[in-house]
């Protein structure tokens, strides 16, 4: 196993590269040796990912493991450092899984206009983009690894996706380059504060430069990491981007790209940082809390619900948000917790969107009803999915948001309780107009009488083999970490005692 | 000027610049007993030209040579460049082969004055003295103008040599008309070195910044920073199309040169003064430059002024030269030696794109790239990997370049040109991506694939696979450029 604990986490992340180069050499028109490629090289991955997470010292989640730190760039002291802790842990393992049960549901729809190929190879470089960012612990492998991620995601929506592609693929592009070449300016100031690239070393070194200096890198990470998550008043690329993207890419988006902006904040801003962390808190809080009732606002006005479900997520990660900004023990474990189930939750319905378009060709709210009453099944999916998005307890969205206003109900040292306290109570409202659009989606959708248009199609079939086996890993850990939460707060607990070190608690 | 005469010549030092002029004239006399169907066997000639002077260079790797009395210097700067300037031979005599095979006359007298071209850059590579760099700049510049007008039918190709051709003198008028002040002013130093010690406190600042605002407005021209670029986009879309891509690259590239050896040789001591100098010139070129391409429609031109832009990042090395802090000089020259290589790659190789999409029976227009992926998912490919590294955007090597600069700007605390640096990077990218776009999402307008000869195939994917290496790897060229400080 010593290979393992030195390169798996590479190797992991590398094989899907290793993968784009295998597909180079399979011609166009075999998509079915495409599609083996890409179910074998992520399965791989997959595999590669469940290895590291039993060779994980849970213990010592806390700690960095695997870790591997080789000369790289030397002109700039960039080195090739990887590693993970119990932070990281369940992002990189949610990457893996997620990228694979894309890979799966493509074996079941590849989406107009075809080219399997392709589309196979864009994925798997996003999947090296994603667990690469998750293991990096140099800022400039991060920087790269994050901004690996723009192009694929560039072309998937700009060729598979939907009618204004082309227009959200270019926002989608711009908007995350910008963000992120202020995050560069971020690391460089970080870099000669600190003389090194280094993520653990930085944060060792604490006190980075005088205030002035701190608040402005920490702004600069900032824009770079809320634009990615994204924070109100950045969001507008995302309802554009998920929207038009095809399925897989909106769960891609959804389920693994936003938490990189969160995981940012976590890794990268708030524990090298901590001083300009606790100033602007307040501020990222305040936005968290816009964020969650405009998100919920906003889904109340929606009649795609594609689009309903991307402004959810814009809701949902001001949950998250609100959790980090707290700065406490219970609200950023919680928002770990929430990146998790919302990856899981969101991921799903927009798997469901998905094939609810293939069905009816229409994502049209006021178009579609009583999808109980056809496809049973399908529409037990989608309740529990969209249940499960409400924050029902017993599944797994209500661990996230009740840890989240649990901790600004009793924020970290140095902050305005009864501002956190104001906020809590915004978050609050914000769960009720949550549980309130996602019910009456729910009627709306699956409840009510079947529409005349769509009364003597007999052609519509209930979920399908594939669509299960892509579909039945999320729907199982959504229920599991709902029922047994630890799963998730036992591996990142550790990690987030080590980042509170770092606010002197 | 006397010692230089009568001194021991290093024969092995100049030996590059030797064999290729052997190489020119050899081509010139070659084509005159070829027959017409005959006369493509000039390229092959000078590419194996080209190949001799790289191994030349070789040769001389390792070794601090100085000849022709301190005028003349090999050390690793001047061999870093002239291997790039072989590179970037061998990459333009790939796009003109075909194009000249099959259009235009005149192919043993183009790759003559291709080959003399090349030379100047190899001469400004080791040039450490008034009268060769001036030399050089000629030698650049003059074959140039000739090779903009071959397409002698076309009163596009007239055009832009004439403006060439008139930009061109007046911008050597200008400089020598600096350098002879400075000529003045040094008693009669023309070598670097000792201009830079009579300059320092001979208290004569108001004169010498004189001279170096006409030498820095002369080289200005031929790096068509803004405003001093209007030449450029007419030239590049008149020109012969692999013209235009040696034009952007090695004629850029060797003015690019001998303001650098310039300005960190011969004029340090009054950087405090012709830095904000520079300051301003990058951000006019960067911006200027990004915000006219956002409106272009014809590739050349698009390229042109992303050139153009591309430049501005070259130059804001210039703004960071600080003789007080070594280190952040340093760090300055390496960016942009990074940056110079990085883009001379991939620029040629979205030139090669261009010009391979044309020659077969497309057009120059970008409205007719469109759907391009499903006729030639190769060339589409390879095109949007060149305009992304341009963009800056992984996994190209053309992000580390940007990256360096940045980098080097913010260890010299210029924060606001970082700034500047980085919204012009948003901009750009908005008119790469409109090409991208239209390759990629846009149905097809024309019909049929588009073909591309083996062997420009060949070196555009040479250059593109060089490009991904250096993302991965950049040590490649940060290694190389670390070591090739002046």
């Amino acid at each position: 196993m010593e290979w393992l604990d030195n390169w798996g986490l590479s190797l992991a992340a590398f094989l899907p590269m290793a993968g784009v180069v295998l597909l180079l050499f399979v011609p166009g028109s075999m998509d079915g040796v495409a599609k083996a490629v890409g179910l074998v090289i992520t399965g791989a991955a997959l595999l590669v990912g469940v290895a590291v997470g039993v060779r994980f010292d849970y213990g010592s989640a806390g700690a960095i493991q695997l870790e591997v730190n080789e000369r790289w760039i030397p002109q700039i002291d960039a080195r090739y450092h990887v590693g993970i802790d119990g932070i990281a842990l369940p992002l990189f393992e949610l990457s893996l899984l997620v990228s694979f049960l894309c890979i799966v549901y493509l074996l079941w729809h590849v989406p107009s206009p075809g080219k399997a190929k392709a589309l196979i190879a864009l994925t798997l470089l996003l999947e090296t983009g994603m667990t690469g960012t998750f293991i990096a612990l140099d800022l400039i492998l991060f920087f790269i690894f994050w901004e690996v991620v723009l192009v694929p995601m560039y072309f998937m929506i700009g060729i598979w996706g939907g009618p204004r592609r082309e227009y959200a693929a270019v926002k989608f592009f711009l908007y995350t380059l910008f963000g992120s070449i202020f995050m560069l300016l971020g690391f460089l100031a970080l870099y000669f504060q600190g003389n090194t690239f280094d993520m653990i070393a930085l944060r060792e070194q604490g006190n980075l430069g005088s205030t002035l200096v701190q608040n402005l890198t920490f702004a600069g990470l900032f824009l770079g990491f809320a634009i990615k998550v994204p924070m109100w008043p950045f969001h507008t690329w995302l309802p554009d981007a998920h929207t038009e993207a095809p399925t897989i890419g909106s769960v891609l988006l959804a389920a693994v790209m936003l938490k990189m902006g969160t995981y940012g904040f976590i890794r990268i801003a708030y524990p090298i940082l901590p001083d300009a962390a606790v100033y602007f808190a307040p501020v990222i809080g305040i936005l968290a809390v816009i964020a969650i009732i405009y998100g919920a606002l906003c889904c109340f006005a929606q009649s795609d619900l594609k689009r309903l479900i991307a402004f959810s997520s814009v809701g949902h990660m001001g949950f998250v948000m609100l959790g980090i900004a707290t700065v406490s023990d219970r609200g950023i474990n919680g928002a770990i917790f929430g990146m998790v189930a919302h990856g899981l939750i969101t991921g799903m319905l927009f798997f469901l969107a998905g094939s609810i378009h293939e069905r009816f060709h229409t994502r049209e709210i006021s178009a579609l009803g009583g999808v109980l009453q056809q496809m049973p099944r399908f529409g037990s999916v989608l309740v529990y999915a969209g249940i499960a998005s409400l924050g029902l307890p017993g599944l797994a969205g209500f661990w996230g948001e009740m840890l989240a206003l649990l901790g600004s109900y009793q924020p970290g040292a140095g902050l305005d309780e009864g501002l956190f306290r104001i906020l809590m109570v915004g978050g609050g409202i914000g769960t009720v107009l949550t549980a309130g659009y996602l019910l009456w989606t729910i009627q709306r959708v699956a409840m009510g009488t079947v529409p005349e248009k769509f009364a003597d199609r007999h052609d519509l079939f209930d979920v399908q083999p594939l669509e299960w086996s892509a579909w039945a890993p999320l729907l199982v850990l959504i229920l599991a970490a709902g029922i047994y939460p630890r799963m998730v707060l036992g591996v990142t607990d550790g990690a987030v005692q080590t980042l509170l070190k770092s606010f002197g608690g | 000027m006397q010692g230089a005469l009568t001194s021991p010549v290093d024969w092995h030092a100049i030996a590059p610049e030797l064999v290729l002029t052997a190489f020119a004239c050899l081509v010139l006399v070659v084509d005159l007993f070829l027959a017409e169907r005959a006369k493509w066997l000039a390229m092959p000639l000078s590419a194996i030209g080209v190949l001799a002077t790289g191994a030349a260079t070789l040769s001389l790797v390792g070794s601090e040579r100085t000849t022709l009395s301190g005028s003349y210097e090999i050390d690793a700067f001047a061999l870093l460049l002239k291997g790039l300037f072989c590179v970037i031979g061998f990459i333009v005599l790939a796009i003109s082969f075909d194009y000249f095979r099959s259009g235009i006359r005149y192919q043993g007298e183009y790759y003559f004055l291709l080959l003399c071209s090349l030379l100047g850059g190899l001469v400004m590579s080791s040039a450490r003295d008034l009268v060769t760099i001036f030399i050089a700049i000629e030698l650049i510049s003059v074959p140039g103008f000739i090779m903009t007008g071959l397409r002698k039918g076309d009163p596009k190709s007239n055009e832009a040599s004439l403006k060439f051709f008139l930009f061109g003198v007046l911008s050597t008028a200008v400089m020598l008309y600096g350098m002879s002040l400075i000529y003045g002013l040094s008693g009669g130093a023309t070598r670097l070195d000792r201009i830079r010690e009579a300059i320092d406190g001979s208290g004569n600042e108001p004169l010498v910044m004189l001279s170096v605002f006409f030498v820095v407005v002369g080289f200005g021209f031929k790096i068509s920073a803004v405003p001093f670029h209007f030449w450029a986009p007419d030239t590049y879309e008149g020109a012969p199309s692999p013209v235009a891509a040696f034009l952007s690259t090695a004629s850029k590239i060797g003015g690019f040169v001998g303001l650098l050896v310039l300005m960190f040789k011969a004029f340090p001591e009054v950087a405090d003064i012709w830095r904000p100098v520079f300051a301003v010139l990058a951000t006019l070129t960067m911006t200027v430059g990004n915000l006219i391409a956002l409106k272009q429609r014809h590739i050349i031109r698009l390229l042109a002024y992303s050139g153009i832009a591309q430049s501005g990042y070259i130059l804001v090395a210039l703004a960071l030269i600080d003789p007080s802090s070594p280190g952040v000089s340093r760090q300055a020259l390496e960016s942009a030696l990074v940056y110079i290589a990085i883009y001379a790659v991939m620029d040629l190789g979205a030139f090669a794109a261009a010009v391979a999409y044309a020659r077969r029976g497309g057009t120059y227009f970008i409205d007719d790239y469109a759907g391009l992926w499903q006729r030639s998912p190769v060339l589409a490919t390879l095109l949007t990997g060149f305009l992304l590294s341009l963009a800056g955007a992984p996994p190209m090597a053309g992000a580390w370049a940007k990256l360096f600069v940045f980098l080097a700007t913010i260890n010299a605390q210029v924060y606001w040109l970082a700034v500047v640096m980085g919204v012009n990077a948003v901009i750009a990218a908005w008119y790469y991506l409109a090409v991208v776009k239209r390759m990629f999402f846009e149905a097809p307008e024309l019909e049929g694939p588009v073909e591309v000869p083996y062997f420009l195939r060949a070196v555009m994917g040479v250059a593109a696979l060089a490009l991904l290496v250096v993302f991965i790897y950049p040590p490649v060229i940060t290694e190389l450029a670390e070591r090739s400080i002046l």
